[in-house]
């Protein structure tokens, strides 16, 4: 599968968000402002495709050889916890403000299901590690993609005027469900 | 609380979808039919319940700082056992749900339930609980799989009681009426709390 | 919570402890389930190689053989009633879905017309390019001789009626079913 492919699917017509339904919990928890649904996705990009990456070459040099691929899940989902603890590290000497505004989830970004499933997924589409890491990376910025705009319009959503039993997560759900019908236009690029 | 309600709290009060807003991905992911709603549920309640019976026997044995990692592979290691006894054994459903198996370990219901609970209490207590969240999470997404196949297919658990050619709401078997059809189920679980 | 200090000594021999005990049972499992996991691959390979070929009784299994095509090596079954050989099934595939790969058994008679296909495997959207499976799409493929009639869409100057609103999926199948075709002609009878 070529290279433009790849991108243009995860991206648009096969949102990672909108169309495969991983990275909810992030999605609806983090993105009520543009500025920390921004950092977020930024975390999230950093971890996807370094754990793609480190997952793959497990995946190709230990696990496969050695008939040990039922280890997947136990490898994968370690590997994880463990590239998050560094991104913590990292952000809370590089950037404080940034590690205070994600506060408790950052954490949270080691059961994000995106960055397991994507790991999974390079995985179960056969990809070689360049095709796997493009595919991670515009995973990546189809999950920013998604968060930025869903926060724009949960800014414009707090000045309108929602029926009581409709605020905060149902009508959250209700305007996803809406971005996900405009992100169906995307089929049919590829 | 008595143990009857320690296992009855995770279908209404502490329902870990309408209530507590917790694995989302699978709900939305795996809901276009009944049978894998129901599925997906009973995987994820096997696992709860081993998980919490593990952890809960193990808790004063685990140092505190390594606790995130062991919980997370004792996890796993349920889920690669579901995994592989679902394509052994039911290969059409192993099939249906792909990759949202090997995401359970990552339903945040899980850690969530370990770290909440099976790590500071008995194991009776911590099997119950289990159970209790792990069936009303089943029952969430049967009710969300149910309503999205009746409305999308014409049919319930494969049987379809419209004509073949009949024209259906397609939309709601896929993506947005995921989101959609939870949205609204939210909303009614609110107002029913609001009301009792 | 706990009663034993965190210590660097208790916390690496603690998770090495449950890392092993872990790994051990899943091997367990492993073994136990390799068989049973084995046995519903080949039940599913059968049944299906059942549906596009005439009855046979010989076991296609054994015999199978593969033909190089532009998509790697696709597996080959004969088919035999009492050793003359009835059909030929042939796993195909193709990368143009619209979601993605899909995977199908064609059987094609000794005289090189198409019996019947089946759908192995597909990621396509239900009730749309899902209907592929349906008879109404399928049968037409049954008892084409590609060698005279074109197996493309009509809107492609071919034979076949795609889905309403599904064309991409539709010409994806036509895809898959020439690919089992060329390599057939190229492989030959075995």
């Amino acid at each position: 599968m070529n290279l433009i492919v790849i991108i243009i699917g995860a991206i648009f017509v096969n949102n990672i968000v909108l169309n495969k339904f991983l990275g909810i919990c992030p999605f609806l928890g983090v993105s009520n402002r543009v500025s920390t649904a921004v950092g977020m996705a930024g975390a999230v990009a950093f971890v996807m495709v370094l754990s793609t990456m480190v997952t793959w070459l497990l995946q190709r040099y230990l696990l496969d050889p050695f008939g040990i691929a039922f280890m997947q899940t136990i490898t994968f989902i370690l590997v994880i916890a463990a590239l998050v603890q560094l991104v913590e590290i990292i952000l809370k000497k590089v950037s404080p403000s940034l590690y205070q505004a994600l506060g408790v989830y950052l954490p949270l970004i080691t059961t994000n299901c995106a960055i397991l499933g994507v790991a999974v997924l390079t995985i179960q589409n056969d990809f070689n590690l360049i095709q796997g890491v493009v595919y991670a990376l515009s995973n990546a910025i189809g999950f920013g993609l998604a968060l930025v705009i869903f926060a724009g319009l949960r800014e414009r959503m707090d000045l309108a005027n929602i029926p009581k039993g409709m605020r905060g997560i149902p009508i959250s759900l209700v305007v996803a469900g809406l971005l996900a019908m405009a992100f169906m236009g995307f089929s049919g690029i590829v | 609380m008595n143990q009857w309600q320690n296992f009855s709290k995770g279908f209404f009060k502490e329902n870990g979808v309408f209530v507590l807003l917790l694995g989302m991905c699978p709900t939305l992911g795996v809901t276009s039919s009944a049978i894998n709603g129901l599925g997906m549920g009973l995987a994820t309640t096997f696992v709860l319940v081993m998980s919490n019976v593990v952890i809960s026997l193990i808790k004063n044995l685990v140092p505190d700082k390594v606790r995130i990692p062991v919980f997370i592979v004792v996890i796993a290691s349920f889920v690669t056992i579901v995994q592989m006894t679902m394509e052994a054994f039911v290969p059409a459903l192993f099939k249906a749900l792909g990759v949202f198996i090997p995401l359970i370990v990552v339903n945040c219901i899980i850690l969530g339930r370990a770290e909440a609970f099976a790590s500071k209490n008995n194991v009776l207590s911590s099997l119950l609980d289990g159970l209790g969240i792990g069936l009303g999470f089943a029952m969430a997404l049967t009710m969300l799989g149910s309503i999205r196949e009746i409305l999308g297919n014409g049919s319930l658990f494969n049987f379809k009681f419209v004509p073949e050619d009949a024209s259906t709401m397609l939309v709601f078997v896929l993506s947005p009426g995921a989101f959609i059809v939870l949205g609204y189920l939210i909303a009614l679980v609110n107002r029913i709390r609001k009301v009792s | 919570m706990a009663k034993k200090e965190s210590s660097f000594k208790n916390m690496v021999i603690t998770l090495l402890v449950v890392t092993v005990l872990a790994s051990s049972a899943l091997a367990y499992i492993n073994e136990l389930t390799k068989g049973p996991i084995e046995e519903a691959k080949l039940k599913a390979k059968l049944e299906a190689i059942g549906k596009v070929v005439p009855e046979f009784n010989n076991n296609p299994s054994e015999e199978m053989y593969t033909i190089q095509s532009d998509l790697g090596e696709l597996e080959c079954y004969p088919a035999k009633q009492s050793n003359k050989l009835v059909g030929t099934a042939i796993s195909t595939l193709t990368k143009l879905g619209f979601s993605g790969t899909i995977r199908i058994m064609v059987g094609i008679s000794p005289e090189g017309k198409i019996i019947n296909s089946v759908v192995l495997e597909h990621s396509e959207t239900p009730g749309l390019g899902s209907k592929m499976t349906q008879a109404k799409f399928k049968d037409q493929f049954k008892n084409l001789d590609p060698a005279k009639e074109e197996l493309k869409v009509t809107k492609d100057g071919g034979v076949i009626d795609a889905i309403t609103a599904s064309t991409i999926t539709s010409r994806a199948y036509c895809d898959a079913v020439q690919r089992a075709y060329n390599a057939y002609r190229k492989g030959g009878l075995k």
